[in-house]
């Protein structure tokens, strides 16, 4: 479920704890305080963690990697080995209050069905994704004719763990089709701020190298678990 | 396999140095027989704080007892779990209050097989009542009552501890805090049944065994027992680990006698393991204690429904398996931990690389230790208890 592996994470990961990733202050930000949260592929449990800290939240993780796993729990996390395409099925209807997916969408088999899923078992869903439409990546198969690498995206197409990219507009039509309405969205520049107000949204898609979403079951429609 | 140091006789009276809880109840059985009046022993370990809400609960395997952290009293070996239980351990004496007790059915000073019948005054024999994993709960859950506790604050245990863990989740989850069942399963499978049966039959086939009544009539199935012993504990070794120890390697000899000798050193060792064994077992007990977990099946008291039986649970779980335990293997766990999700319990679970097979979560496993240290000092914090001091983890 990770995009990077443990492994790799646990050494880009700074040595001393500094300021966590402005993503993950993001995604904390928009949590309420004590609620429970399921952080499906949590990898080292960076994000559980500054939620159990910022928000007192009721945190749980989901994490591919066992090591990942066992990392997390002994650091206090409750953590488990699993997977979104198969072991969100498990868990109840409306069991949490946050469901997230952190960089990970972008990494499971049944993208459609896991953001089903995780709408069933949240009332809020909050996903973040790389932008496949940034111009940097436009530019690189535009140009070079080449499946693009960037920094945050450095895997070769044969070695990569993410097997379906989308862009802004790809994931928001998505939402339409599962039936979650958008309550907020960020679009993040590289380095992981929010775009200012002067970039007007239109551009977001070829702008924002990440994407930020909350999302609610839409009543209205009925979800398509897909 | 003739050497015997300790009598059946013996076996009873053996647990001088044991706490011992006198229930003056009656225990009412699953079986619908009616356990009369009952002793527990237990070793305790640590200072219960004053709010009473440090007790951890350590549960005792098959072939357990409640020397978990002292020396034992018959063998003169450390204590069965002095890996995880101690001072500075993970399960930390400085700050836990610890108990350990042997369960019913049991032979180290609780009440079983080999204790007196009140109803003819002799040693029950197979007169005691079959009990289960429930049954032994509540009687623990007696036992935590007359030390005046009102909630744990961890169940601890593995294989059958394990599986006395979950029962207390069951049965009392509003006593338990946080709980650690390891290396267990939810059910007794098809394949431990099998290789239980081998057991008690091969108990059952040595003719001092005497229908049970070999302490009235003097005798000692040991050779019975040892061969229980001997094949019960290959299944809690792995093929590698069995293999990396002894390989094909001779037994103090330079080639193959062609006899029926220990030529092979595995064989000497399983021999040793039988051996040993009987010096400190009843053979009674044996046969009810692996009994009753043949009956254990979660599930079928709920519905058939495993998750119905920690409905509504608060208890933190941590659930550990071992990669290359195939007596409990991993899906075993993974059920249970299916089954907590779907009641939306706070569950962690840990599958831990080792070769040693079963009896890893006895062994020396850092990456165990660390899971459980972590996962009691984050318990600990949300139990409000005062956290470790620097320094020491």
């Amino acid at each position: 479920m990770t995009v990077a592996t443990f492994e790799e994470r646990a050494a880009q990961a700074p040595a001393q704890p500094s300021q966590p990733r402005i993503d993950l202050l993001l995604i904390a930000g928009m949590v309420e305080p004590g609620a429970r949260v399921l952080d499906v592929g949590c990898g080292t449990g960076e994000l559980l963690k500054l939620l159990e800290e910022k928000k007192q939240v009721d945190g749980r993780g989901v994490e591919l990697s066992q090591s990942g796993v066992n990392f997390c729990v002994a650091k206090g996390l409750s953590v488990i080995q699993g997977d979104a395409d198969h072991d969100l099925v498990n868990y109840p209807d409306q069991a949490f209050d946050y469901a997230i997916l952190s960089q990970t969408l972008q990494a499971t088999r049944h993208p459609k069905a896991v953001l089903a899923e995780l709408l069933r078992i949240a009332r809020h869903v909050i996903v973040s994704f790389p932008n496949f439409g940034h111009w940097r990546i436009r530019w690189q198969i535009l140009l070079h004719g080449r499946m693009p690498m960037t920094w945050n995206l450095p895997e070769s197409w044969y070695e990569t763990p993410n097997i379906h990219f989308c862009t802004i507009r790809d994931f928001r039509e998505l939402c339409q089709v599962v039936g979650a309405k958008v309550e907020r969205s960020f679009a993040l520049s590289p380095y992981g701020h929010p775009l200012g107000t002067n970039v007007p949204s239109f551009l977001h898609n070829i702008v924002a190298q990440q994407a930020v979403f909350l999302l609610t079951a839409n009543a209205a429609a009925k979800p398509n678990g897909g | 396999m003739n050497r015997m140091l300790v009598s059946p006789r013996d076996l009873r009276t053996s647990s001088d140095d044991s706490l011992v809880f006198h229930s003056d109840d009656e225990l009412s059985l699953d079986c619908g027989r009616v356990l009369p009046p009952f002793e527990i022993a237990y070793q305790t370990y640590g200072t219960l704080n004053a709010d009473k809400s440090n007790a951890v609960l350590v549960c005792h395997a098959l072939t357990g007892d409640q020397h978990v952290a002292n020396l034992h009293p018959m063998t003169g070996k450390p204590g069965w779990w002095e890996t995880i239980i101690g001072p500075g351990k993970p399960v930390d004496t400085d700050q836990y209050f610890v108990i350990c007790s042997n369960v019913i059915g049991g032979c180290m000073g609780s009440t079983g097989p080999a204790s007196l019948d009140p109803a003819s005054g002799k040693p029950y024999g197979l007169d005691f009542p079959v009990i289960t994993i429930d049954d032994m709960v509540r009687a623990q859950a007696c036992l935590i009552d007359h030390l005046g506790i009102s909630d744990l604050f961890c169940v601890i245990g593995g294989s059958m501890g394990g599986m006395q863990v979950l029962e207390w989740c069951a049965n009392f989850g509003d006593r338990v805090f946080s709980a650690v069942p390891i290396a267990t399963a939810p059910r007794h499978s098809s394949q431990n049944i099998a290789f239980h049966e081998v057991g008690r039959q091969a108990v059952m086939a040595d003719p001092e065994w005497r229908g049970g009544r070999y302490i009235e009539e003097g005798t000692n199935p040991a050779k019975g027992l040892a061969v229980a012993r001997m094949a019960a504990h290959i299944t809690y070794l792995s093929d590698d680990a069995l293999h990396r120890k002894f390989g094909r390697n001779l037994q103090n000899r330079e080639k193959i006698t062609f006899g029926f000798d220990a030529d092979f050193q595995v064989e000497s060792y399983l021999r040793y393991q039988g051996i040993s064994f009987v010096d400190r077992f009843d053979a009674n007990s044996y046969l009810y204690i692996t009994r009753a977990m043949d009956y254990f099946d979660l599930a079928a008291d709920y519905g058939g429904i495993l998750a119905n039986a920690f409905k509504g649970t608060k208890t933190r779980f941590c659930v550990v398996s071992f990669t290359s335990d195939w007596l409990y293997p991993t899906r075993e766990s993974r059920a249970i931990v299916q089954a907590l999700n779907a009641v939306a319990a706070n569950v962690s679970f840990v599958e831990i690389e080792s070769d040693k097979g079963h009896d890893a979560f006895l062994l020396h496993e850092p990456e165990l230790f660390d899971t459980v240290r972590g996962f009691l000092e984050a318990a600990k914090q949300k139990r409000g208890l005062p956290s470790t001091p620097r320094g020491r983890t």
